[in-house]
């Protein structure tokens, strides 16, 4: 290469190659129109097959499953990203359809503010959700805004679990259907248009759910100190989860929607099934990755986006200008190193480029989890916070579960737990070792206990400030204890045995937490 | 900054941190507890009963070395007897620095070795020969697809051989949830289905295999063996190659990192994972040929060897491995190859005759 006069060749050319001439590429669907994009390897679709292509997998998805009954009212959970953003505007179009192909759900949105967890200001919360309003208004939709500081003025019930059996055979559906087209006949000859617009406009002519002002100054400091009492990122993202989680069931509670639609696309689910994986919540993926949830009973979770990839998403929103925003989210700018769930999101994504199939392998084998719980794995109580059966072992039984539990090395009776959280702990992980040994009676499945031992230095009240943490302390210890007071008949166990298991796991986190 | 005290002895500085638990120990105190979680691992999960003659799947490794020195040290109380089983794959510059290795530990410990090699076993077949003549077929994972299936043979045959009753090997926490995750990237349900114990009972014939150290961390093997100053041979094979399997290494790693416990949190994934049960293998059935336990009509070994015999190595491997069966669900050409197929010869490496239970080829 050091030579004189060594012939280098043609300068690379820079950019793509040109097109061969002579074989200039098609769309593969209509063999005629010029491609825009390449989904998969090789699929070059033109604009409008690539619109029907993605349409048509929204509409397969909810006519495969038949859940979603016609007129039945059906949250939206919008977060302002791609995909949440690109399922609104899939069921803004298909409500203005012809009729034989129209939706019939009728469609609420909601946008949480996570503003206070991700540390913003209030004036960048104000910008925000200035812009937030706007889009919603372009939706139509009758439209709720809650911000995250309400989970301290939630009542008990979102951390129940209603007794309501979730409907949704297919004799079912096809009545449904059947008397919603009776309705709509017997409600008059006119063409349904305009009756679906009575129903849409009606609710949005009402002022909707709209916060006037800041929430309160106390609520705001007290999410904070709560995200920052939090060490890991990992925990904390959980943590998100579980509070939005949360609200959007108590909203959907309190409006009388009986369906809340997610949009988790297929890429986001793969992410978060591996991320459960590593979490240890592999007794509940199918509950958090399966096409509809029915773990609160009257509300039902579903995922209607979960067969679109995030480069469809992606480039379905550019093609067709689908309105969105940016909002900062509890890990930008994180490093990926900052939390198992970044961490297997890069993972996944490179390997992804190297083994174009390795989210749709990933989400396939989803599809073959179901929700009992593994043969031999008796379905106990239910988790506080997650509603998933416990998935906790006795403490001397030769699993991981039990491994982790048992401590040979103590030969002492343990320190308490207010000396050890005084202590430096970089992922608390002595005190989940503590509190897994009466986790049978804290009713918190094994991975959420992780959250309620960060929660030990924000719940203890002995430390200084006095205002604003009292607050939230009787909150959270009403929102976590709520369910040990005797909720009455509830699906697999009695009202005796529901007050024992609440009074055990009052004691148990009085004692372990509060002492 | 000094260590911390230690939280049991309450007496010497702290050596290390427990993964699991948080929990600063120092480096006896650590011992102890390690053999007292494998004893009550053993014990809670009635893997060896009282009598058993155990056979003790012996590579010269960290693993296998930690595994025989425990059970060695709770032998009297498990009232198990031990014997060392080694496999000689053939190994040219490799195995026979490891064989050095299983040999001293057998002096030194006073425990019976047995070595198997594949060259007596497989009619002449060494790994070097099986890796000349898959050479020209351009994939040097195939090696470790041939070596895994057939140690898992050879380690049954020498287990008879010296009459136990029950095989143990060394796997650890961290083998298992690469597996987990590794068995996710592919998609493979049926050994999701299938993994998750601590061993299998032997059913069909085979004897009971388990792995008592499930539930320690690789962390936790290798500072036991430093604790304990065990001489042990920490050399890659000369074959290991860029296998699927070191994505998914690298990424516990990672994970392992952001939370110590990452490796346990899988494997209890793995514990309570629910397939749907038309996801789970048929119960298998018995090789046409050598009687082993296999799930179609020749077992994995049997048509490796086969393939070999024949001159057409990967005949059991991918694509043409159901020659008895029906053709294999022909993929999209369009579609890109995904890892199932990519690692599905370096998966192999636990091939269907292992029935999922040996969760990694290295004994």
């Amino acid at each position: 290469m050091c030579q004189v006069g060594e012939d280098y060749g043609d300068p690379v050319p820079e950019g793509p190659p040109p097109p061969r001439p002579g074989r200039e590429l098609r769309c593969v669907k209509c063999k005629d129109g010029l491609p825009v994009v390449v989904i998969r390897a090789g699929d070059a679709f033109c604009r409008d097959c690539f619109r029907a292509f993605y349409v048509h997998k929204f509409r397969a998805v909810l006519g495969k499953n038949r859940l979603i009954f016609p007129g039945e009212k059906v949250l939206l959970a919008w977060s302002g990203g791609p995909s949440s953003s690109s399922m609104v505007w899939q069921v803004l179009e298909g409500l203005s359809r012809d009729s034989a192909k129209r939706l019939r759900f009728v469609p609420g949105v909601v946008y949480v503010d996570e503003g206070a967890a991700c540390g913003q200001s209030w004036e960048n919360r104000a910008k925000t959700l200035a812009e937030v309003k706007l889009i919603l208004r372009s939706f139509g939709f009758p439209w709720h805004i809650v911000a995250l500081e309400e989970v301290f003025t939630l009542p008990p019930s979102v951390l129940r679990c209603s007794a309501q059996e979730p409907v949704g055979t297919e004799g079912t559906y096809k009545v449904a259907v059947d008397s919603f087209l009776q309705q709509q006949h017997t409600v008059g000859s006119s063409p349904s248009p305009t009756q679906q617009e009575e129903q849409l406009s009606q609710p949005c002519t009402q002022d909707p759910q709209d916060p006037a002002g800041p929430p309160p100054a106390a609520h705001i400091e007290a999410l904070s100190r709560l995200f920052d009492s939090v060490k890991t990122l990992t925990a904390k993202e959980e943590l998100l989860q579980t509070l939005r989680g949360h609200l959007l069931l108590h909203v959907a509670r309190t409006h009388g929607y009986s369906k809340v639609m997610t949009g988790d696309s297929c890429t986001r689910l793969a992410i978060k099934l591996m991320t459960s994986l590593a979490l240890g919540r592999g007794a509940f993926l199918a509950w958090d990755t399966g096409f509809s949830d029915e773990r609160h009973g009257d509300v039902v979770v579903v995922r209607p986006m979960r067969e679109h990839t995030l480069k469809e998403v992606a480039f379905y929103n550019r093609l067709f200008a689908v309105p969105s925003i940016f909002t900062p989210a509890i890990d930008t700018k994180a490093p990926e190193k900052a939390s198992i769930h970044r961490l297997m999101e890069g993972f996944l994504l490179r390997l992804q480029a190297q083994f174009p199939s390795t989210v749709s392998t990933v989400y396939r084998t989803s599809e073959k989890l179901v929700k009992a719980p593994r043969d031999g794995c008796a379905a106990g109580p239910r988790c506080l916070l997650c509603m998933c059966s416990l998935d906790v072992d006795t403490a001397d039984s030769a699993t991981a579960f039990g491994a982790q539990t048992q401590d040979f090395s103590q030969t002492q009776p343990p320190t308490p737990l207010a000396e050890a959280g005084a202590a430096p702990m970089p992922c608390c992980s002595a005190e989940v070792g503590r509190a897994q040994k009466c986790c049978q009676s804290t009713l918190l499945c094994r991975s959420h206990l992780w959250i309620l031992c960060h929660l030990t230095s924000w719940l203890r009240p002995s430390s200084a400030a006095k205002g604003p943490r009292r607050i939230s302390r009787s909150i959270w210890l009403r929102t976590v204890t709520r369910r040990c007071t005797p909720l009455g008949a509830e699906p697999g166990a009695t009202p005796k045995q529901e007050g024992k298991d609440g009074q055990a796991a009052c004691d148990c986190i009085n004692k372990n937490i509060f002492n | 900054m000094p260590a911390p005290q230690c939280s049991s002895c309450h007496a010497a500085r702290a050596a290390l941190r427990r993964p699991r638990s948080g929990q600063a120990l120092c480096g006896a105190c650590f011992c102890t507890a390690f053999e007292a979680e494998v004893l009550h691992t053993v014990q809670a999960g009635r893997l060896l009963p009282p009598g058993a003659v155990v056979a003790v799947g012996a590579s010269g490794g960290k693993d296998s070395t930690v595994l025989a020195h425990v059970l060695r040290e709770l032998a009297p109380r498990l009232g198990v007897s031990l014997r060392l089983v080694a496999v000689d794959e053939g190994i040219g510059g490799y195995r026979d620095a490891a064989l050095a290795a299983v040999r001293r530990q057998a002096a030194l410990w006073d425990l019976p070795l047995t070595v198997v090699a594949y060259a007596d076993l497989f009619g002449g077949w060494t790994m070097d020969a099986v890796a000349r003549s898959t050479a020209g077929s351009g994939r040097s994972r195939a090696c470790c697809t041939f070596c895994g299936v057939l140690r898992r043979r050879a380690l049954e045959e020498g287990a008879r051989l010296v009459g136990a009753t029950h095989i143990v090997t060394g796997h650890n926490a961290d083998d298992m949830a690469e597996t987990v995750l590794m068995n996710f990237l592919r998609g493979d349900a049926g050994r999701l289905a299938r993994g998750g114990g601590l061993g299998s009972r032997g059913e069909g014939g085979a004897l009971p295999r388990c792995r008592p150290l499930q539930l320690a961390s690789q962390k936790e093997v290798v500072l036991y063996a430093h604790f304990r100053r065990l001489d042990y041979f920490s050399e890659e094979c000369v074959y290991a190659p860029e296998a699927f399997r070191g994505h998914a290494r690298h990424l516990l790693k990672l994970l392992e990192a952001a939370r110590p416990s990452a490796a346990l949190d899988l494997v209890h994934s793995a514990e309570r994972l629910a397939l749907a049960p038309a996801a789970r293998p048929p119960p298998p059935g018995a090789c046409s040929r050598c009687g082993a336990l296999a799930s179609r009509a020749l077992c994995q070994a049997c048509a490796l060897l086969d393939g070999l015999q024949r001159g057409r190595p990967r005949l059991a491997i991918g694509k043409g491995r159901d020659e008895e069966g029906p053709p294999p669900p022909r993929r999209d050409p369009r579609s890109a190859p995904g890892p199932a197929a990519a690692a599905a010869a370096a998966a192999g490496e636990c091939g269907a005759a292992c029935e999922g239970r040996c969760a990694q080829a290295s004994v």
